[in-house]
């Protein structure tokens, strides 16, 4: 038997060496590649991707890896082979040019053949080691020798020579990778994952909702720690790629620069700074409440700063964006002139989340964007899977990865009118670092949108409502009319606001009034003093001048008694005023 | 091993018996081979011995996997018959030959 037990303590286990596969992702969740010098299964239904799996291993390996790769099929011939690998932007007959890889076509045809006697595969054996010898081969892939079965008729014979071919690979030290289509109930269909026991990879497409999502698992993989969950894979034009999310850890640097979220109102509720530059930023609200403006906003204000900007929208064309935008006074096409806005819009219907998501990764990469825009991440759900679970995941996964580029991400939700305000169906509140929370209020006959900062890590963000208003400059916050008679928004705001203004001036008119008066008042309480004055002193005048008279009789009658008196010659003078 | 029996131009029945190394099998289906030749198609055939050990190159042109494999190149179409060659009714069948008579 091939499967040799191992001790898990040997030599060969603490030096088991790996051979990088350079299939994006899947080397993480191997922890370096599949094992070198050993055969590995890879098996799965038809179509799943088997043959591209074992084709980019090899492509990569002669090309990135400097290892010299042969390619045994027993399905498809050279040609289509090369065909199918420049899908994915491989170049089989140029790698074959240069003597790095060289493909073989092994072809049976049970019509032709009659079996008479014993015979082995000898012949099948030089083949494959004539195909190794010629470049120096230190990779191989056989897809899939299972197609024997359907050419031969001696099935025992069969088991045995393939499991002696394998034993042979083994010891030829070539990493060898040998597909196997499913069988009912069996990984393989004649069973072959019986003798190749040292890894085994288990491709898989399942269709939920009209969508297919692709999975790879790692059923075993011996003498090696392996990531043992399904992962998601897509097969797109640069080859395979896996996403594992586990393998991301939450190890991210972090930054303590802010930027503007290109709303002043808003930075002012967020400390005045506004967010955190590479965090991640949520804002929810029912429809139309102005979620697409709010992050239209912070990237028109990014890139007036000259940096980069990605815009996935899940729901808007670019045009109808950059129609709608241009309505509230932000020209976002002279960002794209200029390149430094890209408007990615797909349906989310068109794929799988995995495919959205890679779609996203690529284009992270292409563009290295600084702020992220997803609008909105509701829409996944509707597309595709219904599996919450799946959409949490992914949506973890894309902060996860902006946090590791340290980019700013900014998600919009859409919450329906009967779902708690406070909740997203994506059970991502808690992943994000800044909340908005966007809201209609209806009153006397009007709706009007107010806007609260439900959490905000790492700051000392408003506690406040703000009115929100989209005006043909864009968005305005402004400051919620809090009073006796609650919060007022709208023309109910304005009203109250106007009835204030007329109250402050009717107390200002009417001090006014009663200064006057009471000027007035004094003015003539002091013309009266006035008036009074000048009756005491006319009457002091009187009062002197009677004073002067009554001094001037008496002297005056002094005299006329003298001059009685000399008159009448009475003698001397007498002492006057005596006896007269 | 590889030997030509009568070189002459063409024969009606081209055979290329395919082998790795002398082994037994390969000796044994050599030995079958030439006593059905030599009964039903005297003077009317020619035998190629194609030794892969020696030749590896040669087992892509006829899609050689098992070993020994005879191949009937003419009378075309192209037949293969894999096996020491010990039952000879079934040889006879594979080669689709008809005594000669």
């Amino acid at each position: 038997m091939v499967k040799s037990k191992i001790n898990p303590h040997s030599q060969e286990e603490r030096v088991l060496r790996k051979c990088p596969t350079g299939i994006a992702g899947f080397d993480e969740i191997t922890l370096g590649g599949l094992p070198r010098g050993r055969p590995t299964l890879i098996c799965g239904g038809a179509g799943c991707g088997k043959t591209l799996f074992g084709i980019e291993f090899l492509a990569r390996g002669a090309r990135d890896f400097g290892e010299t790769g042969a390619c045994i099929s027993f399905e498809e011939t050279a040609a289509d082979l090369a065909q199918d690998a420049s899908s994915l932007g491989f170049d089989l007959n140029a790698l074959e040019r240069s003597k790095k890889l060289v493909v073989d076509y092994i072809h049976i045809d049970k019509s032709e053949i009659a079996e008479t006697g014993e015979y082995d595969l000898e012949g099948l054996f030089i083949r494959i080691g004539s195909a190794i010898d010629s470049i120096g081969a230190t990779r191989i892939l056989l897809d899939t020798p299972e197609a024997l079965f359907g050419g031969l008729n001696d099935e025992g014979l069969l088991r045995s020579e393939l499991r002696r071919l394998f034993r042979w690979l083994k010891d030829k030290g070539v990493t060898a990778v040998i597909t196997g289509e499913q069988g009912e109930g069996k990984l393989t269909r004649h069973g072959i994952e019986e003798y190749i026991s040292d890894c085994v990879v288990l491709l898989d497409h399942r269709l939920q909702n009209g969508i297919v999502t692709r999975r790879l698992r790692v059923l075993k993989y011996r003498g090696s720690m392996h990531g043992t969950n399904e992962y998601p894979f897509l097969i797109e034009r640069k080859g395979i790629s896996v996403l594992p999310v586990t393998s991301l850890g939450l190890a991210h640097k972090i930054s303590d620069k802010r930027i503007s979220s290109g709303v002043a109102g808003l930075d002012e509720m967020l400390e005045g700074k506004g967010f955190y530059r590479g965090s991640s930023i949520l804002a929810t609200g029912t429809a139309g409440t102005g979620k697409t403006s709010l992050a239209a906003h912070l990237v028109n204000a990014a890139c007036a700063r000259g940096e980069k900007c990605l815009f996935f929208s899940f729901e808007e064309s670019p045009d109808q964006i950059l129609r709608n935008m241009r309505s509230i006074g932000i020209d976002l096409a002279r960002w794209i002139k200029k390149g430094l806005l890209h408007i990615h819009s797909r349906r989310p219907t068109a794929h799988g989340l995995e495919l959205h998501l890679v779609e996203m990764h690529n284009l992270l990469e292409e563009n290295k964007p600084s702020v992220v825009v997803v609008d909105p991440l509701t829409s996944l759900t509707s597309g595709g899977s219904q599996n919450v679970n799946d959409v949490t995941n992914m949506v973890l996964r894309i902060i996860d990865r902006l946090k590791q580029l340290g980019t700013t991400g900014f998600f919009t939700a859409l919450t329906s009118g009967g779902d708690a305000l406070e909740a997203t169906e994506q059970n991502v509140s808690s992943l994000v670092d800044t909340w908005l929370l966007l809201r209609d209020v209806e009153s006397d006959g009007e709706r009007n949108r107010v806007l609260y900062v439900l959490k905000s890590r790492g700051m000392a963000h408003s506690n406040q409502v703000r009115e929100f208003l989209m005006t043909g400059r864009g968005v305005e916050l402004r400051e919620a009319y809090l009073g006796p008679a609650g919060v007022l928004t709208g023309s109910a705001r304005v009203a109250q606001e106007a009835r204030e203004r007329e109250e402050e001036l009717k107390l200002k008119q009417l001090s006014e009034d009663r200064q006057i008066a009471l000027s007035r008042t004094l003015r003539a309480a002091e013309a009266q003093m006035a008036a009074l004055e000048a009756d005491r002193a006319a009457a002091q005048r009187e009062l002197e001048a009677i004073m002067l008279e009554r001094k001037n009789r008496s002297n005056s009658i002094i005299e006329q008694r003298a001059e009685m008196a000399r008159s009448r010659k009475v003698g001397s003078p007498k002492p006057a005023g005596t006896g007269a | 091993m590889a030997k030509k029996r009568e070189a002459n131009s063409t024969f009606e029945y081209e055979l290329r018996l395919y082998v790795a190394g002398q082994t037994p099998r390969s000796l044994q289906a050599f030995a079958n081979l030439t006593k059905i030749c030599e009964e039903f198609l005297t003077g009317r055939y020619r035998i190629e011995i194609i030794d892969l050990q020696e030749k590896p190159q040669l087992a892509k042109g006829d899609q050689i996997l098992a070993i020994p494999t005879l191949v009937r190149a003419l009378p075309e179409p192209i037949r293969k018959i894999i096996g020491d060659l010990s039952n000879k009714e079934k040889v006879l069948v594979g080669l689709d030959i008809r005594s000669a008579r």
